[in-house]
Parts: C-alpha cells; sequence; structure tokens
C-alpha cells in the first residue's frame, strides 16, 4: 500500500521514549526512564526493520 | 471534583498530542492510494500478515479489553481470564485452521456475502442488518468510555469527549478506509502494550508480588483460580458453574465472536493470500494469550488492596490504578494507549460498518449496477453516517452500570445465533436457505426473550454475565434446533453448488511447505501454550 507501518510506529516511539527518559531525570521518577528507554529501544527496532526492508526490497529490484 | 481528576503536565500533553499526530498523519499519507472501493473498504487484499495479524487482534482492543477486563478483574479476580484462554484462544485456532479456507476461497467479501454464497439472498440480508446495529451499538461502547475516561480524569463534558472522539476517528477513518484503520490498529496495538505493561509491573510490586495477593486473597481463593472453583456457582466470583462457562463462554459466545464476525474476520481478508489468511487469528492468539497480565492484573491488584472505586463503578478500575501509580509522563502515556484502545475499537467497528452497508445492503438491494467511484462515495458516506449512529449509540450505553455486561449481552443476542448458523452452513450439506434465515430469526428472538425473562425476574442468575451466558446458549440452540428441523422441511441444495463453500463436499488441498511453517503447526503450539496457562493459574 506504499507505506511502511514500521516507519511511523518507529517515528513515534523514538519521539516519545527520550520525552520520558528526559521526564525521568530531571523529576526522579525511575518508572518513566526505565519505560522510556524500552519505548525508545523499540522505536530503533522499528526504524531498522523498515530500513532493512526498503534496502532488501531496492537490492531485489 | 471527581475523586479520580488528575492535573495533567505539559509533557503529557505533549506525549497524547504527538499520539494524535501520528495517528492522523497514517490517515493522510494513505489518502492518495485510495482510488477505489475496493482500496477504501477491503484494503485491496495484499497486507503483510503480521499486520493482519495485528490488527485482528486490536480491532477487540476497545473499551471490553481495557476498562472492561480491568473492571472484571476487580469484580471476578483471574476467573475473567476465562474470557482470554477459554472463550478466545480455542475459537482462534478452529476460525484459522477451518473456517478461513472457507471465508478466503469463496472470495467473499463480506461474512454476510459468503452467507448469501452458502445460503440466500433473505439469510444475508438478515446478518448484514443484525450486524450493522451491532457494529454500531459497540462502536458507542468505545465512544461512551472514552467520555467517560475524559470526564472523569480531566474534567471534560460528555458531550465535548464525544465529538471529539468521533471526528478524530472520522478524519483518519475517511481518509485511507480500511487500510488507515488497520495501520492504526497495529500503531495502537504497540502504545497499548508499552501503555500498561508499566502499571502491571508496578502495581504487582505495590502487592508483595503473587505470593502477596495469594496471602490477600486467602479468604477469597475463587479470585486466584480458574478451575478449582468452576464446580458450583456459589463458589466463585462470576457465579456460574463448569457447564454453563464451558457451554456458554467457551464454545458459544467464543466461537460465536471470533469465527463469525466480521470486524475481526475483515483484517484476515486484507491478507495477501490464503495462508497468509489462515495465520492471522493464530498470529494474533500468541499475544492475545498474554493480554490477561496485561489488562486484568491492574484489575486484580486495585481488588487486593481494597481500593475504592467512585461511584461503585467497576469500569474506573483502571483510571484509578493509573492515576495511583502512574507519574507525569507515564500518565500521559498511559492516557494516549486508553485513547488508542477506544479509537482502535470504534474505527473496527465503522469500517466493518461501512462495507457492510455499501456491499451488503447498498449495492445488493438498493443499486446493484452502481458504479465503483459511487461505491466510493458511499463508503465515505457510510464512514460518516455510522459515526453519527454510534454517538447515539452512546447515550444509550451510559445507562448500564459495566461495559462487559453490556456487551457480553449483545453478543448474546448477535453472535451466538449466527455461529449455529455458519457451523451448520459449512459443515452440514443438508442446510437450506430458509432453514438458516428462520433459524437465525428464532436465535435473534430467542436471545431477546431470555434478556426479558432475566430483566423482569423470572430467570434469576448469580451475576448479568452469567445470564448472558445462558442466554447465549439459548439463542444458539434455538437457532440450530429451528434450522435443522426447517432445512429438513425444505429442498436441499445441490451439491455442486456448495463445492467451496462446505466442507464435506470441497477438496482438500494437501498440506506443503515446511512442517514448521503451517497453520496446524502453529496451531498446536498456541493450543499447547494455553493448555499450559490453563494449568498453571487451575
Amino acid at each position: 500500500m506504499g507505506l511502511d507501518i514500521r516507519l511511523p510506529i518507529g517515528l513515534m516511539f523514538v519521539l516519545m521514549g527520550p520525552i520520558l527518559v528526559v521526564t525521568g531525570a530531571l523529576e526522579g521518577t525511575p518508572l518513566n526512564v526505565q519505560a522510556g528507554s524500552c519505548i525508545a529501544l523499540f522505536g530503533l527496532i522499528m526504524l531498522g526493520l523498515a530500513r532493512w526492508a526498503r534496502n532488501s526490497a531496492s537490492s531485489s529490484r | 471534583m471527581h475523586a479520580l481528576r488528575v492535573d495533567l503536565q505539559p509533557v503529557d500533553w505533549l506525549l497524547i498530542g504527538i499520539y494524535f499526530a501520528f495517528v492522523l498523519g497514517i490517515g493522510f499519507a494513505l489518502k492518495k492510494h485510495m482510488h477505489s472501493a475496493e482500496d477504501f473498504l477491503s484494503s485491496g487484499a495484499g497486507l503483510p500478515t503480521w499486520v493482519c495479524g495485528l490488527a485482528f487482534l486490536s480491532a477487540n482492543l476497545g473499551a471490553l479489553e481495557v476498562m472492561g477486563m480491568a473492571g472484571n478483574g476487580y469484580k471476578y479476580g483471574l476467573f475473567t481470564a476465562h474470557l482470554y484462554w477459554l472463550g478466545a484462544i480455542p475459537a482462534m485456532v478452529f476460525v484459522g485452521l477451518f473456517m478461513m479456507p472457507f471465508y478466503y476461497g469463496s472470495k467473499a467479501r463480506s461474512v454476510p456475502e459468503f452467507l448469501k454464497m452458502r445460503f440466500d439472498e433473505k439469510t444475508r440480508g438478515l446478518n448484514a442488518l443484525s450486524f450493522a446495529v451491532l457494529t454500531v451499538l459497540m462502536s458507542g461502547i468505545n465512544m461512551y468510555a472514552m467520555a467517560l475516561v475524559f470526564e472523569v480524569m480531566l474534567g471534560w463534558s460528555m458531550h465535548t469527549s464525544i465529538v471529539c472522539s468521533a471526528l478524530v476517528v472520522l478524519a483518519y477513518t475517511s481518509l485511507g478506509g480500511l487500510t488507515s484503520s488497520i495501520y492504526n490498529e497495529v500503531l495502537q496495538f504497540f502504545l497499548i502494550v508499552f501503555g500498561f505493561a508499566p502499571l502491571s509491573f508496578v502495581a504487582l510490586q505495590a502487592v508483595g508480588g503473587w505470593t502477596g495477593l495469594q496471602t490477600r486473597f486467602a479468604e477469597r481463593p475463587g479470585m486466584l483460580h480458574l478451575w478449582r472453583n468452576a464446580v458450583h456457582a456459589a463458589d466463585n466470583p462470576m457465579h456460574i458453574e463448569v457447564a454453563g462457562l464451558t457451554m456458554g463462554l467457551g464454545f458459544v459466545l467464543g466461537f460465536g465472536y471470533w469465527c463469525t464476525d466480521f470486524l475481526v474476520i475483515q483484517r484476515a481478508l486484507a491478507s495477501k493470500d490464503m495462508l497468509a489468511a489462515q495465520r492471522t487469528p493464530l498470529i494474533a492468539a500468541v499475544p492475545k494469550m498474554l493480554f490477561p497480565f496485561l489488562v486484568i492484573l491492574p484489575g486484580i491488584v486495585a481488588a487486593a488492596l481494597a481500593l475504592p472505586l467512585p461511584d461503585q463503578n467497576y469500569d474506573f478500575t483502571l483510571p484509578l490504578m493509573m492515576k495511583s501509580y502512574y507519574p507525569s509522563g507515564m500518565l500521559g502515556v498511559g492516557l494516549a494507549a486508553l485513547l488508542a484502545s477506544f479509537m482502535s475499537g470504534m474505527a473496527g467497528n465503522v469500517t466493518a460498518f461501512n462495507t457492510v452497508c455499501v456491499y451488503d445492503i447498498y449495492q445488493a438491494y438498493l443499486r446493484p449496477q452502481a458504479s465503483d467511484a459511487e461505491l466510493l462515495r458511499m463508503g465515505r458516506l457510510t464512514t460518516f453516517g455510522g459515526i453519527l449512529l454510534s454517538i447515539g449509540a452512546a447515550y444509550v450505553v451510559m445507562q448500564f452500570n459495566s461495559l462487559m455486561d453490556y456487551m457480553q449481552l449483545l453478543f448474546s443476542f448477535f453472535n451466538a445465533p449466527i455461529f449455529a448458523t455458519f457451523l451448520l452452513g459449512m459443515f452440514w450439506p443438508r442446510a437450506t436457505g430458509h432453514g438458516a434465515f428462520f433459524g437465525l430469526l428464532a436465535g435473534i428472538f430467542a436471545g431477546l426473550f431470555h434478556h426479558l425473562l432475566h430483566h423482569t425476574g423470572t430467570l434469576v442468575y448469580g451475576t448479568d454475565m452469567a445470564a448472558a451466558f445462558y442466554g447465549a446458549i439459548a439463542s444458539w440452540t434455538t437457532c440450530a434446533v429451528v434450522t435443522v428441523v426447517v432445512s429438513w422441511s425444505t429442498a436441499p441444495l445441490p451439491p455442486t453448488r456448495l463445492v467451496g463453500l462446505v466442507y464435506q463436499l470441497t477438496p482438500q488441498a494437501p498440506a506443503s511447505g515446511a512442517w514448521y511453517a503451517r497453520p496446524t503447526t502453529a496451531a498446536a503450539v498456541v493450543g499447547a501454550c494455553v493448555a499450559g496457562l490453563n494449568w498453571a493459574f487451575f
């Protein structure tokens, strides 16, 4: 359909994760830091998968 | 001020704003790909399997899965997990292995259209109408739940919240149709997981882990077991005994929903091929198995800690837990996850509603010669109409004090009888169109009549949930009996017409591919896992 859904998912979590980590660090709330780190890591994984899929598709053409 | 009112900080609003920006952005990104009615209503049948699998699960992740289940965790304890491990997973395996080949292989665009192929036009019409009513009512639940959260947590008026949520869903579903709804469901799925998993974690820590829970429930052991207290209704918190539970929930309601509800079947039909369509519910079954730990556990902990629920309303369990344990930041993510669940539930119902209205009502009865452009226009119009009707339904739902009871009641009217129609239609060649139509009609009325008897106090059950399970058994049985009797009294359909629609008359394709990639292998693994969970929490 012309849109790899992993891209917006990855971008959204990569944006949300660091915001949570910074908030947690500033306010001393470990839950924000831990959850934010997991969210950011997940976002990076999704972006990596989207990039890998795009590279595979272009090399097979 | 309401006891659940929270004071959101700028960071919470920022996180919620990011979520809304991406939801609408996906709709805008897909708008340029909507060229035909098929693109808009059926997604062009070419989405990746994992996307369809997560959407299959997420379309069902509405208010039921979060606020309703957390509330049930508080009310019924771990017994609520029966709704997953008994009422969902076996049915998801069954639909993947046995029913999807007929749905996908028949090339039907909707479940009512399959009924037309198997039976006749009037059976399709009846199912299309009853399904349209069901989707509108279900969409209303999600809208109401969202408005309730906004009202009690943020102080917004119900009316403002309902209009706002309707506008957002209208925007992204009318822009990108089914694909936009499915893609957003996948995004919302991950947000729901990350929004609620930390809550389960901190809540369990707060109560002293599983051992702490066992200590607190020492006087009420039924709250932490699935089967040990299911023999007698009086011994378990749901007040239902094992026969009603397995037949009502495990068979009729579970299979009725997961095997015949077009809302979820539509996600599998958007797959790229038959194998992918079969894998869709099996993929969905894996995260589905784990959802009790995400949504029921916080409710059980709230009950263990005896947290007082505002207005004695069980639906406030999850907002209460979020307010109690989430700091600013995670509160924004948690609220965004709540909004995600409501919107995915609402959008899923609206996209199923517009497909059925366009293909099974408008094109079938009103304009059989309609051009593709006209159908596309109607798709957008019915999306708007569906949301307007959902707003009306949201005001009806306000009269019920538990979302879950209301939903099970609806399923007992609509999903339970249609499962009998499908079971007989797919596995009994003698079933006829007249039999299916009158059976379905009788089943729906039997469900309504049973509810009337319960409502007036003629039939008494321990809980509304137990009443819904028995209502489902009544409507399923009535539908099955009437279908069989009427079918025997009417002329049979020629066997040649039923090839590809009835199991016994359809040549079975030999298993192909590596053994580990076959749907049967995945089904066996899922079955073993769910059996293990039942054993572990016996």
